[in-house]
């Protein structure tokens, strides 16, 4: 199958591309952008014209809830939202049930997916059993099977010992480790970010001590063992220093934050919306200001939807005793792009953030519109308004503090292998 | 910023009492006022008015209170009101009944009004938002959130002795960082017009940023103390006495315990005040309790009639209709 996608403007920061141009595919690939092949007869035409073409966004850390809690969502419902939230890949977190510490449950993963009309999905396996942090996982194993990296998803690594050997091995293996640093002592009973309005609300708050100290430590501990560390959902500003220091050393890490974070703060935590409570947590808007700077600099490289769908008995309880998590795959584009609006990244930057930056960190296909590459493409309307409700949602999990809020900025088209995995009428 | 109030009906009459946060001036008056013609009907033979006659009142305790518990049955017996008390703690979320399942069952009974203590902050709004419209929803205590009518007769209490709020320098001291009643305190005496506020307590005991809420920060109690008008003194909970927080109930006495010679400090008119129980001999010297500063009396006797005014505000019976004529 050939497809000719007409007139969009592609933005593929990969290539240094940004302009009026037709992408042409062959097949599963890229066949062109700009001037199509000699002889090239599409079949299929999409008409882009009004539209932004670009990479597919790849997910860095999505729940998507199977095996083990299908009550929330399913590998297929989370995959088709994915698609239509315009990513093309998705790294799905080891905190399942069981845990994805085997390769049997890496292939039971894959097994769901396939069929499935969606994004890919790629798996991070477990650091340690269990997700215990007491005994190392079978990385070699996981990783033969496909695994992108290790983590200890939803679990801190309390015992800095096995931390350091873990490290140490999966640099041995030559895996990615991501990690979401947090004290596990200052994080403790914590659920949102310590500070006025944390007092004013009397909830436990997580200071940014936590982080801090969870990312010094993380960060001693992969210098001294060469481990090659991405660094999932940074939520504090001065979280970027150490960062960038880390990187001017020479260091193998790399970030990722949150879009949530970069358009929330824990204001709107106020009246205990449990749609706000997320780990980490909405801080500050100094905090949300640096991390913008941060993420526009490249010093931290990529976006993620940090996705978490959840049932509505998860939230439904007082602040406290719901659980942490933001749905998040449908309201990622949109977010993006009112950062784009606001000036805070140029567009090139952002899909650069949002594709081509994780794509490379996760070592997964895609995040460029070269020729040869994947056909992993999203086509989106920048102009769409949408209004977030249950049902306009293509993820199960309803839990999004956005709810009621009209959005602007939808995915259209989505094409995985050069297969159209989601169409969406246009405005 | 935070939403519309879900306390205020669109008219701006109280419909639950969550927080003192976000009422106006006016409305915190208004309980004082009522509270006061409420006060007479303790001191008649018979201690009831009609206000709730056939309301249905449910005191829903997640947590163990005596005293809260109490004034609040009281104050519904004396509105009229049927009154039943449910101590949820030991029954249904025990069987893992979650919370807003809980409630479905207590709606279908016909509830005019839940009075609800639970150690979550937070809870009783949550549960305000899942009530049937005409249902109000007092707080008893949430968490580390809010105590809204302690509060409240806590600014009787004051206002009896010290009608000028615009005069006064308060101090609270002790455990700001887990007291409940120590927030609902300082936006009511902020709201009231109170110049200044001060907190007293050591680092480990005094929450983040807890000076934006409009008060000053001492970490000396002679220097807290110093020239006060009304001083409040905050339980200490026996499980923070000896821990990561504080190495002893003793030491914390030392240096933070209100006894005869310390109070000298504050103004010779001074009142002492403490929302109980108290710990004597950690917080406050049994003298001092005892002594002829101590309002500490007269704060549980005014829990009654403030209690009484919230209630009947929200529920929409205006005090000022009945009782006046009846005692005032």
């Amino acid at each position: 199958m050939k497809m000719r996608i007409r007139g969009g403007r592609v933005v593929d920061p990969a290539n240094g591309h940004d302009g009026i141009a037709d992408v042409c595919v062959d097949g599963a690939t890229i066949a062109s952008v700009g001037r199509a092949p000699r002889g090239f007869e599409a079949d299929r035409e999409i008409d882009a014209r009004g539209l932004v073409v670009c990479p597919g966004f790849v997910e860095l850390g999505a729940a998507l809830r199977e095996p083990g809690a299908e009550h929330k969502a399913t590998i297929a419902s989370e995959l088709a939202a994915a698609a239509a939230g315009g990513f093309t890949t998705v790294c799905c977190a080891p905190d399942t049930d069981p845990v994805i510490d085997t390769p049997a449950v890496v292939e039971l993963v894959n097994q769901r997916a396939r069929g499935v009309r969606g994004a890919r999905v790629r798996c991070i396996g477990a650091l340690t059993r269990g997700l215990e942090g007491q005994i190392l996982a079978e990385m070699h194993a996981l990783r033969e099977i496909g695994c992108v990296g290790v983590a200890n998803t939803g679990h801190r690594m309390r015992d800095t010992n096995v931390l350091r050997h873990a490290l140490a091995y999966a640099a041995t293996l030559d895996l990615t480790v991501f990690l979401s640093p947090e004290d596990p002592w200052l994080g403790g009973a914590g659920c949102m970010h310590e500070g006025a309005y944390s007092t004013r609300l009397g909830l436990p708050g997580v200071p940014v001590a936590a982080e801090l100290i969870g990312l010094g430590r993380d960060l001693l501990v992969v210098e001294e063992t060469g481990a090659r560390a991405h660094f999932h959902t940074l939520s504090c500003e001065r979280a970027v220093k150490p960062l960038r220091d880390a990187k001017r050393a020479g260091l193998p890490v790399t970030a990722d934050v949150g879009v949530a974070h970069l358009v929330l703060t824990d204001e709107d935590v106020a009246r205990y919306d449990a749609n706000c409570h997320v780990r980490p947590p909405l801080r500050t808007r100094r905090d949300r200001a640096g991390l913008r700077r941060a993420l526009a600099a490249g010093h931290i490289d990529a976006l993620s939807a940090h996705h978490q769908p959840h049932d509505a008995d998860a939230k439904a309880a007082p602040f406290s005793a719901t659980e942490p998590g933001m749905s998040g795959f449908d309201t990622f584009l949109p977010l993006v792009l009112s950062l784009v609006e606001s000036n805070v990244l140029e567009l090139g930057r952002a899909v650069e953030a949002a594709s081509t930056a994780p794509a490379r960190i996760a070592g997964v296909p895609g995040g460029s519109l070269a020729p040869g590459a994947p056909a992993d493409v999203c086509v989106f309307d920048p102009a769409l308004r949408w209004t977030v409700s249950p049902e306009t949602l293509a993820s199960r999990g309803a839990n999004t503090p956005f709810l009621g809020q009209t959005l602007t900025g939808r995915a259209v088209a989505t094409l995985v292998g050069g297969r159209v995995v989601h169409e969406r009428a246009r405005a | 910023m935070p939403p519309a109030s879900v306390q205020l009906d669109d008219q701006g009459r109280l419909r639950h009492f969550l927080s003192i946060e976000d009422l106006p001036r006016a409305l915190l008056v208004d309980i004082l006022d009522n509270a006061e013609r409420f006060a007479v009907v303790g001191d008649r033979a018979v201690k009831s008015v009609p206000l709730l006659r056939g309301k249905t009142v449910v005191n829903l305790f997640f947590e163990p209170s005596t005293r809260t518990r109490t004034t609040f049955e009281l104050a519904a017996k004396r509105l009229s009101a049927d009154v039943m008390s449910l101590n949820i703690e030991a029954s249904a979320t025990r069987k893992g009944e979650s919370l807003s399942d809980t409630l479905r069952t207590l709606e279908a009974m016909q509830t005019d009004m839940f009075v609800v203590r639970h150690q979550m902050s937070g809870a009783p709004e949550f549960i305000a938002r899942h009530v049937a419209p005409g249902t109000s929803v007092i707080n008893a205590g949430d968490g580390r959130h809010a105590h809204p009518t302690q509060a409240m007769l806590d600014m009787f209490t004051i206002r009896r002795h010290k009608p000028v709020f615009e005069d006064l320098v308060v101090a609270i001291v002790g455990d700001i960082a887990h007291s409940r009643v120590a927030r609902s305190e300082i936006d009511a005496l902020r709201i009231l017009g109170v110049p200044e506020i001060r907190v007293v307590g050591p680092r480990t005991l005094l929450p983040a940023g807890v000076e934006r809420l409009g008060v000053t920060v001492h970490h000396d109690l002679d220097q807290g103390l110093d020239g006060a008008d009304v001083v409040i003194m905050l339980r200490l909970q026996q499980e923070r006495m000896q821990s990561a927080l504080l190495p002893s109930g003793h030491e914390y006495f030392l240096t933070y315990g209100l006894t005869p010679a310390r109070l000298k400090r504050a103004r010779p008119d001074c009142i002492v005040m403490h929302p109980g129980p108290i710990n004597r001999g950690v917080e406050i010297d049994s003298s001092v309790a005892d002594g002829e500063h101590s309002v500490i009396l007269q704060q549980v006797t005014h829990g009654i009639a403030v209690r009484m005014a919230v209630m009947s505000m929200a529920v929409g019976a205006s005090a000022s209709a009945a009782p006046r004529g009846s005692g005032a």
